[in-house]
């Protein structure tokens, strides 16, 4: 087979791919399962060709190139994996490493924080051969309350400084000086309290190292149970961002979003990033009240306070009508909760005496 | 949304309205700045410099309310500038001629006296929306609430309507609506007019199915709203049951609300809180909240998608579904025996019409948007792509009205209310989250520097502000967000309880508050709550 009786595919690792115009040979690569390792990637973000870990090789071309900022072009013959491209890769994670004090860094941390020490393990790069130098200087005087400024883990991939322009148009981060002098860092070198961070925590989930980090869901780095994901969507406003929930035991310890969220596609805000642990607060009501004859809200069993609610209804019912009971549905609650109540009235009583609370 | 979320990185012309959506709708928001990025331009109309104003090409800051106005003289241009679309206008709409002769007559210049926005500026917005190939219009709150809302809307539709802006990719007339279900809440029924699927209680043939539905009679007349029922309490309406919503702080006129739920011989609530409205309860149930609830969420591009239980709930809380459904068992009602909330969903969708073809397990990873009318239907990202479901879409005739109360010597300043990034609604569970309180630690009462100085206020600093209807102390911010003579304040926090304020007046169609607009009287305070001494 010839590469000009189809002109739209590539050769890859030996066999015959096509390819849509304007695909990145990384592209392509990931839809065929090949697992080219990278570090500067989303694919939510342009492609930034700073890591060079993703290097394949292009037969012809002297050097291997990025395959993230390589467009496919008709005929390309690329291999992905051989002894060389992984030689070059552990290299460049050795330096990389050399870089970072914290290698193993907690999955709480955020949803893309186990990139680099799963690559670290994978080509056994921890060997320590390069030291010294690191980029970077952390902010532990950032007294925020939700983002961990940890920039001695920093590689200088740039994902947080790209999410922050690209995803979410603030523009609150950026970079300055290069190479190990590298520092991410907020206008005017402050904190971000007084920058134009809205505190989404796109930058700390995109972050492949921890160096920025959840802090409230690091709180429960210590508690022993492992992390569980549930997939649910974000109570507060009407856009329904895919979120998933982490918990330990019976406990939220925090959200990531959901990169394959359908209204989402992996942004998150303030809220529904952070917001989440008003349903542990010792507020909560844990067990119905009902009104004593002192009047006041005392805790009852369910059976009781059912009978209550059930009696104290019906008289109103009975006495004044279908007419005098009236429900108000919560634009809060589940399609499920709201179909009841109005259930309730219409079932129960056959009037339509319900509402929501949209006109308020 | 007539249009799907992922529409809002398509358009070329952008008109935003009443919304503040950078902080009540972030994550939208994100979508237009990246059609921004890709060349559109946007009008921004909003008395306030809110946030979008930044990424804004036009900025139309018009006096609070006065958005028909706006409006219609944005249709005077468009209409003698040629711009309308007369293929889209022949084929799918009708009214058009008497619409078009009736803006003939609503200058700019007759608008500017209303909205304080120059002429040419209302011109400019006009034509920049009457070009474009891909024109799409989004509102929140800032265009409901208020006593004109629903001729709001329909200024807008009539806009969109002249220029053939809907049924495409980039278009469309969205509307964000602001809590995580009050799509949903509409959807199933949870309204005085309509059952599911918003099929009217009026029409004879769908209170037959339903009456079948449920074994036993129901009512052809239409339920009273939320509004009236709270008027009515004590009288009419003798017993209450409120479900999740925290009526006192977050409807208008609070007295009025407070005075109304205490008039009732039996009121019922279920919430996650002791919230205020719990509090005059005389059963209070304790619901499961996120994280601890199995069920489904209806967002605002009318996407239907599955909410999941990670944790067991505190102490003895139960999902809304069980205890609705329990306490209609213990008052002797009919087919509430469920035992999962798919049952419950499942029962839903067959009764509805545009949830027809869905079920519990084809919601699962929330790729349907409805209608979604049969089963192996594949849902509707985009309303009114091949005609309208009511066959043509109507222009309407529509004038300018007044807010409910206007400024006057008494009450010379305008007040207008709003959400903030940092706090949702009532605040029951933002203000229950830690670090929220770090980034957003009391309300404050925006105020542009010259009216700080002008009425001896200071920055940082205690105002008293009252209306008709009762008086708050709020702590003054001096910025330039708010224009001179209007101040902003949002209802969230408790102990400034704004809503006090508000409700003069409500929609005549809709009974939606005005709770945009409200005149009233700014003066220096000590922080006991006093009004300082001159
Ligand atoms: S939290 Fe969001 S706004 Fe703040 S720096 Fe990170 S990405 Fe930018
Ligand atoms: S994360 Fe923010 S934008 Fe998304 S649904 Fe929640 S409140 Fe809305
Ligand atoms: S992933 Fe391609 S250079 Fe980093």
């Amino acid at each position: 087979m010839t590469s000009d009786s189809n002109p739209r595919t590539i050769v890859l690792d030996g066999e015959t791919v096509a390819f849509e115009r304007g695909e990145t040979l990384f592209e392509i690569a990931q839809r065929h399962r090949r697992d080219v390792p990278s570090l500067c990637y989303d694919d939510r973000l342009d492609p930034f060709g700073g890591c060079r870990l993703c290097i394949v090789q292009l037969e012809g071309a002297r050097k291997p190139v990025a395959s993230c900022t390589t467009k496919a072009e008709p005929g390309m013959r690329v291999t992905t994996h051989n002894a060389t491209l992984d030689m070059h890769r552990r290299v460049i994670l050795e330096m990389v490493a050399s870089e970072n004090r914290d290698v193993d860094v907690d999955e709480l941390s955020g949803y893309a924080s186990q990139e680099m020490s799963t690559l670290l393990d994978r080509y056994d790069a921890r060997s320590g051969r390069f030291d010294g130098a690191h980029s970077g200087t952390s902010r532990p005087d950032d007294g925020n309350p939700f983002i961990l400024r940890d920039y001695d883990n920093c590689i200088s991939c740039y994902r947080c400084v790209r999410v922050c322009a690209e995803q979410e148009g603030d523009y609150a981060i950026s970079v300055m000086n290069r190479g190990f002098d590298t520092q991410i860092t907020t206008e005017f070198g402050g904190f971000l309290e007084d920058s134009s961070c809205t505190f989404c925590g796109q930058c700390v989930q995109t972050c492949p190292t921890g160096a920025l980090g959840d802090i409230k869901a690091l709180r429960a780095k210590d508690v022993p149970e492992p992390v569980e994901k549930t997939r649910s969507v974000c109570p507060y406003c009407g856009v329904g961002c895919a979120v998933d929930i982490l918990s330990k035991g019976d406990k939220v310890v925090g959200i990531q979003p959901a990169m394959d969220g359908p209204a989402n596609e992996g942004a998150l805000c303030v809220k529904g990033q952070f917001a989440f642990d008003f349903v542990h607060h010792p507020d909560r009501l844990k067990t119905p009240f009902v009104r004593n004859d002192h009047g006041q809200l005392v805790p009852a069993s369910w059976d009781e306070a059912l009978d209550k609610a059930a009696a104290g209804l019906l008289e109103a019912v009975n006495e004044h009508g279908r007419h005098s009971l009236y429900a108000v549905a919560s634009g809060r609650a589940p399609n499920e909760a709201g179909y009841l109540m109005q259930k309730f009235v219409r079932a129960g009583l056959g009037t339509s005496y319900i509402d929501n609370c949209s006109r308020a | 949304m007539s249009n799907p979320l992922r529409d809002m990185e398509k358009p070329d012309v952008i008109f935003c309205i009443g919304t503040n959506m950078t902080e009540c709708h972030p994550v939208a928001a994100t979508r237009l700045k990246k059609a921004i990025a890709n060349g559109a331009r946007m009008i921004v109309a909003d008395p306030r410099v809110i946030g979008l104003v930044e990424h804004a090409d036009m900025h139309l800051q018009l006096r609070v309310g006065s958005d028909s106005a706006l409006l219609l003289a944005m249709a005077h241009v468009i209409q003698r500038a040629g711009l309308i679309d007369p293929g889209f206008i022949a084929e799918r709409t009708t009214e058009a001629e008497a619409f078009l002769e009736h803006v003939k007559e609503f200058t700019p210049e007759w608008a500017s006296e209303i909205c304080r926005v120059e002429p040419a500026l209302i011109e400019e917005a006009a034509i920049l929306y009457g070009t474009a190939d891909r024109g799409a219009i989004y509102y929140t709150l800032g265009i409901t609430e208020h006593i004109c809302g629903v001729d709001n809307v329909q200024s807008l539709c009539n806009l969109a309507l002249m220029t053939g802006n809907v049924g495409r990719e980039g278009t469309g007339i969205n509307p964000m609506r602001g809590q995580n279900n009050i799509q949903g809440a509409g959807d199933v029924g949870a309204i005085p007019n309509n059952y599911c699927g918003f099929q009217p209680v009026t029409d004879p043939a769908i209170q037959a199915k339903f009456e079948k539905a449920y074994g036993r009679e129901i009512d052809r007349e239409k339920g009273i709203t939320k509004v009236r029922a709270l008027d009515e309490a004590g009288k009419s309406i003798r017993a209450m049951f409120i479900d999740g919503e925290n009526t006192v702080v977050t409807d208008p006129d609070r007295e009025h609300c407070e005075h109304a739920l205490k008039s009732l011989d039996f009121l019922v609530v279920c919430d996650l809180f002791m919230t205020e409205t719990a509090e005059l309860a005389d059963v209070v149930f304790p619901a499961t909240g996120f994280t601890e609830t199995d069920g489904t969420q209806t967002n605002t591009e009318r996407r239907v998608q599955r909410l999941r239980r990670a944790v067991p709930p505190p102490g003895e809380a139960k999902a809304d579904w069980w205890i609705i459904s329990r306490l209609a068992q213990r008052m002797g009602f009919h087919g509430f025996d469920y035992t999962d909330a798919s049952e419950v969903f499942n029962e839903l969708c067959r009764l509805s019409t545009t949830y027809a073809g869905l079920d519990w397990d084809r919601v699962e990873f929330g790729e349907y948007q409805w209608p979604v009318p049969e089963e192996g239907h594949p849902g509707t990202p985009r309303l009114h792509e091949d005609g309208f479901i009511n066959g043509r879409g109507v222009f309407k005739l529509i004038r300018y009205r007044d807010p409910a109360e206007t400024i006057d010597d008494d009450y010379p300043v305008w007040l207008t209310t709003g959400r903030r990034l940092e706090s949702y609604h009532s605040r029951t569970q933002t203000g229950r989250s830690q670090g929220i309180d770090y980034l957003l630690p009391e309300e404050v009462l925006e105020v542009h520097p010259d009216d700080v100085t002008a009425w001896g206020l200071a920055d940082g600093g205690w105002a008293e502000m009252a209306s008709r209807r009762g008086a708050v102390t709020i702590r003054v911010k001096a910025t330039e967000r708010s224009p001179r003579g209007t101040v902003f304040s949002s209802f969230s926090f408790n102990d400034v309880p704004v809503n006090i304020l508000t409700g003069a007046g409500y929609d005549p169609v809709t009974d939606t508050a005005e709770l945009k607009v409200c005149p009233v009287t700014v003066r220096p305070a000590s922080k006991s709550g006093g009004v300082a001494a001159d």
